[in-house]
């Protein structure tokens, strides 16, 4: 069991299987297919994310370096909130980028399946949580793997 | 963070509890970077990203209605992103069935638009920084912008200042008229924490070298040398296509919101390698780190081998000027293999400012007479359409192979398939 501690963005508490990207997390092109399509595990259509690509998003505990790409993603995440088909929570090594960021809380405020969010977890964070480790988080942004 | 006596009421829900949580939200974003308070937008106009009426945003078009109904219409008018329609663009009787069901609530968003503050019925381009369009901002002028090509031209071409928003958030930007100061707003955050050195031994495809850029600094601002001497040492209308598309390609592969041109863009112009941060990180690309970057794009195409079945330029939209190079390229080309046509269907395009433009021009004649299809359509949009998505489509566009399974190929190849129907 290992826990490293972070900076609460969207303070919450969750438990949930890991899911990790250790490369940027294209918000956009993850969620693409599943919110057109209706799939309910938010199944991962980034055909360039080797760790995630075709693998269940909802209800995962999201362990990622950033998100990149289209700056629909806050929006994305936001509407995947509001069809309950969003991530447990999202805990991210670096700092938080603006679109992860603009999505975290627009759920938060604006929809009611907020996803907490930790950021600033270390390298070494991304480095230890595998795919499937068992993931909680505190309100103070407390992460404990394992 | 500080506010001003009225974005305190608005925060307070004097103006409404709409736009009480429209403040709450700017105020929540702006401390998850540190700023200290919130800057006027100072452009005349916003942008927003989200142009389509897809039945499965539902929530989005909900939030929409809680804003007009809130009270909470924009205080500044706006262009979107092109519209993900178009008759004109090839499509069969079931693509435009499945069409007809995804973009079902297009027709009532684009009514949620114009009640929000649209500039006018045909506002539609991810380009709206071109001169025809009319949403072109001035250098420091603070904007609330999203689309992500939009943002990083903005930034490195003109020398505005937005960060990288998100959809919605740019919307809360321009309602409340107010943005958190952090980031690319502020002098700090424009600096360079990467020098990309080009050391390629001809003019580098813009779209790789871009992509290149966007995989390997990610969010983080590069400045660029060696590339001015490929784009002949002046910022005129072709450097300025040449880097929006490189910009575009930056943004999608990556992040990047703003890059510096030595030589070319306003501020390293201005500034020079003062721009650069004592640490920042060397990134050198010659042709075979070109060459490396290409040969990782995935193909997913059904049949790697297929031969393509419709053709894409111009993702973001093209310019007058490149329309217009396209067009002397592709005619001149065809009168070499002898045809008058071309060998795959192929869409250009354009914002519809660029194409009423382009209409008056003699190339218009041409270019219809070669059977390609000028369009204002959004053409990630297009193929978000399974049955299209299905089609071996080639595109010169980073950013479209980026979101679709359409192919990347240089202009030169995709010259190359229009005349001969493949690469």
């Amino acid at each position: 069991m290992k826990q490293f501690k972070g900076r609460p963005v969207v303070p919450g508490k969750a438990k949930a299987e890991a899911l990790v990207s250790h490369g940027g997390f294209n918000t956009l092109a993850s969620f693409q297919k599943s919110l057109m399509f209706g799939d309910k595990n938010a199944t991962c259509s980034d055909q360039n994310n080797p760790d995630l690509y075709q693998k269940p998003m909802a209800g995962k505990a999201l362990c990622l370096p950033m998100t990149i790409g289209s700056t629909t993603g806050g929006m994305v995440l936001y509407t995947a909130a509001c069809m309950g088909r969003q991530p447990a929570c999202l805990l991210f090594s670096q700092p938080i980028d603006s679109l992860a960021a603009a999505g975290a809380i627009l759920a938060g405020v604006w929809s009611e399946n907020p996803m907490p969010t930790v950021d600033s977890l270390g390298e070494e964070f991304l480095q230890a949580v595998k795919t499937g480790d068992s993931i909680t988080v505190e309100e103070d942004g407390t992460v404990t793997v394992g | 963070m500080r506010l001003t006596p009225d974005q305190q009421a608005m925060l307070d829900g004097a103006k409404g509890e709409t736009l009480a949580k429209v403040m709450k939200t700017l105020v929540m974003y702006g401390e998850a970077f540190g700023a200290e308070e919130m800057v006027p937008v100072t452009a005349e106009k916003g942008h927003l990203v989200t142009s389509f009426g897809l039945s499965m945003m539902k929530p989005v078009y909900d939030l929409m209605d809680q804003l007009i109904e809130g009270g909470a219409v924009n205080g500044q008018k706006f262009s979107v992103d092109p519209r993900p329609l178009d008759p004109n663009v090839p499509t069969n009787l079931l693509q435009k069935l499945v069409f007809k069901f995804m973009y079902s609530k297009q027709d009532d968003y684009e009514a949620q638009l114009r009640q929000l503050g649209l500039l006018e019925d045909d506002a539609f381009t991810c380009t709206c920084y071109l001169p025809q369009v009319g949403n072109e901002p001035k250098q420091g002028q603070v904007l609330s912008w999203a689309e992500s090509s939009a943002v990083v031209y903005a930034n490195s071409v003109l020398g505005a200042r937005c960060n990288r928003n998100s959809g919605i958030l740019e919307l809360f930007g321009s309602i409340a008229g107010c943005v958190p100061k952090f980031g690319l707003l502020t002098d700090e955050g424009r600096k360079a924490s990467w020098v990309v050195q080009v050391k390629t031994s001809r003019r580098p495809e813009a779209q790789i070298l871009g992509s290149a850029i966007g995989m390997k600094v990610m969010e983080d601002v590069p400045y660029i040398q060696g590339l001015d001497q490929w784009l002949g040492g002046q910022l005129d209308d072709a450097a300025k296509a040449y880097l929006k598309d490189m910009g575009a390609a930056s943004a999608s592969n990556g992040a990047v919101g703003l890059y510096h041109v030595e030589g070319i863009t306003p501020e390293a112009c201005q500034q020079g390698k003062t721009l650069i941060r004592p640490d920042a990180q060397v990134y050198v690309i010659d042709d075979a780190e070109l060459e490396r970057v290409r040969a990782s794009y995935p193909c997913i195409w059904k049949d790697p081998n297929a031969k393509p079945k419709l053709c894409f330029v111009g993702c973001p939209h093209l310019s007058l000027e490149q329309l217009n190079q396209w067009t002397g390229e592709l005619c001149a080309a065809l009168e070499q293999a002898g045809r008058k046509t071309v060998a795959v269907p192929t869409v250009f395009t354009a914002a519809p400012a660029v194409a009423k433009a382009f209409a008056k021009t003699p190339a218009a004649d041409r270019l219809k007479g070669t059977g390609v299809v000028l369009s204002s359509i959004c053409p990630l949009m297009y193929m978000n359409n399974p049955l299209c998505g299905k089609m071996p489509v080639a595109t010169s566009s980073n950013k479209l192979r980026t979101y679709s399974s359409a192919r990347y190929y240089t202009d030169a190849e995709m010259l190359q398939i229009m005349v001969k129907g493949e690469c």
